[in-house]
């Protein structure tokens, strides 16, 4: 990056091959071999999913295995997303899927920095015994808190229904009650109370943060809300696209959730909608194939647009400067 | 924090004033960490101390819990076979893959790091796996290790070595899931990106001109300035891999017919608290083992969380 100013301070003739341009050459072949072998290693799971899914079924099982299928079967992309008639129900199941992406993705955030900003920076008693807590959540198997949490939105949407049902009688009202049961809500509402993971990632992404920069607009008057929005948030940008892409990620494959609080096909997500037309189990392999590349499509779309702030997080960082 | 007007000031009021600052300091953090204490006592306290609760009973969701004192424990403890099993393969896989997916999670970020052309196309290659679902993944590798037709053993066929039958094998199975991990560590070297990306550039070029090696920049600049990271990915890799399940439930109960197969060789311990759970409906002994890997969990975490003092740096506590 900045190799060419001290390249080669006294102007004597060095040797080609102890020169500095040779070494960032070697440098740069031993890098780029290590991706590509790697890469290829990478890719390959993909490339045999796209080549499958391209296939007709008798093909698939194959040996030796017909690398590039010719002629390739793109059929089978519609045929796997639309093919048992859930055609005019995927354009819902998109859109219940991103309301809950959007609300989930604004929520983690927004309460996630500010939770995680004190744990990092603001000193109060009790503040160790909290952190062991918020930790030991993460510890616990979801899998054991599956049935007490639906219990709970159950009762929930029962409370719900009778409050409700009071407040419209002393008000002369018709309001709808809010559900918990059949509804995002259960999917929604845990974001906007901090989890532990996106806490305890920023959290230590804010820890290697130096405290000078924030002192400095501490004395220039700033309060605290103002250096979390305008110096902690854009030096950060690197781990904030990370949480983003996470979390995007998670909505979008997550199949329990769904599975459990939704339970009419009007309200089904795009990964519960798929799953319960095809079954995740189906037999043909070519159309398994076809309907999970086609699922994962936008995820690296979202990638591809997210990764910017990797790029743009190098010169911000230059800033720190000491 | 603030010491511009401190010069002025006595001795006492200085003391005062210091109290007073702490106070709003304390009220300011509790104002801001409210959020996740009320979400934890209004929707996780209650499930959590309920499945306490119901890991003291006999449950089979049909009819009301029924109190039976410590007796899950105790024979979990004393007298189930397949516990001590659960718990050996559990440990197993994680203490292969969690140092091997740190390591590869790591050097895979480090790699592009350094490189400086078409970062975009390769980032996006490592990442790709761990996008794809967990049971769909799962699909794809028990069909990429297939004996007869899977592209793996056929590679290997081409250089002349007999591939193993992996999730068919007892002694395989385990080493099928554990390069599945591998491949699937995208999450992590993403984690490991943005901690390279936060670390100042000026460090480096002051490095530079010290005439630091690459070998000398890496393990008394980089690595100090990312242990917060790796520290990160060390906690939660350990509760992760613990926690393996949802790949564990597909691969085995497909390949070999019963969940845990061939021989228990899967038998990963959230499997068997699901079989437990869900399957033979003993809820209350499945939250007695889910309350046990807990234990487990904890006593790791805290040994990884007082170790880190001594090797976790964080910028912010530099003395000044």
């Amino acid at each position: 990056m900045t190799q060419t100013t001290l390249a080669n301070p006294g102007g004597q003739k060095v040797p080609f091959n102890q020169s500095r341009r040779f070494g960032q050459v070697t440098h740069d072949a031993v890098v780029y071999a290590l991706l590509i072998v790697l890469g290829l290693l990478f890719a390959f799971p993909f490339f045999w999913m796209l080549s499958s899914a391209l296939k007709t079924n008798a093909d698939v099982l194959l040996w030796p295995p017909k690398w590039i299928p010719v002629p390739a079967h793109w059929e089978n992309f519609p045929q796997a997303l639309f093919g048992n008639s859930q055609l005019p129900f995927i354009p819902t199941f998109l859109t219940n899927t991103l309301v809950i992406e959007v609300f989930s993705i604004i929520g983690r955030f927004v309460t996630c920095v500010l939770v995680a900003y004190a744990f990092a920076r603001l000193n109060a008693p009790g503040k160790d015994f909290l952190f062991a807590l918020l930790l030991s959540t993460l510890m616990l198997p979801s899998l054991a808190l599956l049935i007490p949490k639906f219990v709970l939105f159950s009762r929930l949407d029962q409370a719900s229904l009778v409050l409700f049902k009071g407040l419209n009688r002393n008000l002369g009202m018709a309001l709808a009650p809010i559900r918990f049961i059949n509804s995002p809500l259960p999917l929604i509402v845990p974001t906007y109370f901090a989890e532990a993971y996106a806490v305890f990632l920023f959290r230590q992404f804010f820890m290697s943060i130096p405290r000078e920069l924030e002192e400095a607009m501490r004395i220039d008057g700033c309060g605290t809300l103002r250096i979390i929005s305008n110096l902690i948030v854009p030096l950060s940008m690197p781990i904030i696209a990370v949480i983003l892409i996470f979390t995007f990620k998670d909505v979008w494959n997550d199949y329990e959730g769904p599975l459990i609080y939704l339970n009419d096909l009007k309200k089904y997500t795009l990964s519960q909608g798929l799953a319960f037309f095809n079954g995740q189990f189906r037999v043909d392999m070519n159309l398994l194939m076809a309907a999970n590349f086609a699922i994962m499509l936008p995820l690296i779309v979202l990638f591809f647009a997210a990764q910017r702030a990797f790029v743009e997080g190098i010169s911000m960082s230059g800033m720190g400067g000491r | 924090m603030t010491t511009a007007t401190s010069a002025l000031q006595t001795p006492l009021t200085k003391k005062r004033a210091r109290s007073t600052q702490a106070r709003r300091e304390a009220i300011l953090f509790y104002v801001l960490v409210a959020p996740w204490v009320i979400g934890f006592i209004l929707l996780t306290l209650g499930p959590m101390l309920w499945s306490l609760y119901l890991s003291f009973t006999r449950w089979d969701v049909l009819t009301p819990p029924q109190w039976i004192g410590i007796d899950n424990y105790k024979f979990i403890f004393s007298r189930d076979q397949d516990f001590p099993q659960a718990l050996k393969v559990t440990t197993v896989f994680s203490v292969i893959s969690v140092p091997l997916n740190l390591i590869a999670a790591l050097a895979l970020a480090i790699l592009l790091n350094e490189a400086n052309k078409a970062v975009g196309l390769f980032r996006t290659l490592f990442y790709l796996p761990s996008v794809v679902a967990v049971v769909a993944s799962a699909v794809l590798w028990r069909w990429l290790l297939n004996p007869e037709v899977g592209p793996v053993n056929g590679l290997l066929g081409l250089f002349g070595i007999k591939g193993p039958v992996w999730f068919v094998d007892p002694n395989w199975a385990l080493p099928g899931m554990i390069l599945m991990s591998v491949w699937g560590v995208g999450g992590q070297m993403l984690i490991f990106l943005a901690g390279l990306k936060g670390v100042p550039k000026v460090l480096y070029e002051a490095g530079e001109i010290d005439g630091a090696s690459r070998m000398q920049r890496f393990f008394q600049l980089t690595l100090p300035m990312l242990s917060s990271t790796l520290f990160f990915n060390l906690v939660m890799g350990i509760i992760g891999s613990f926690q393996t399940f949802g790949a564990a439930l597909v691969l085995s109960s497909a390949r070999a017919g019963t969940p845990g197969g061939p021989a228990k060789s899967t038998l990963f311990y959230m499997l068997y608290t699901y079989v437990k759970t869900f399957a033979e409906t003993k809820v209350g002994y499945g939250a007695a083992l889910s309350w046990i890997l807990f234990g487990f969990i904890l006593i790791l975490t805290l040994v990884t969380l007082r170790s880190s003092t001594v090797w976790v740096y964080y910028e912010s506590d530099r003395k000044q």
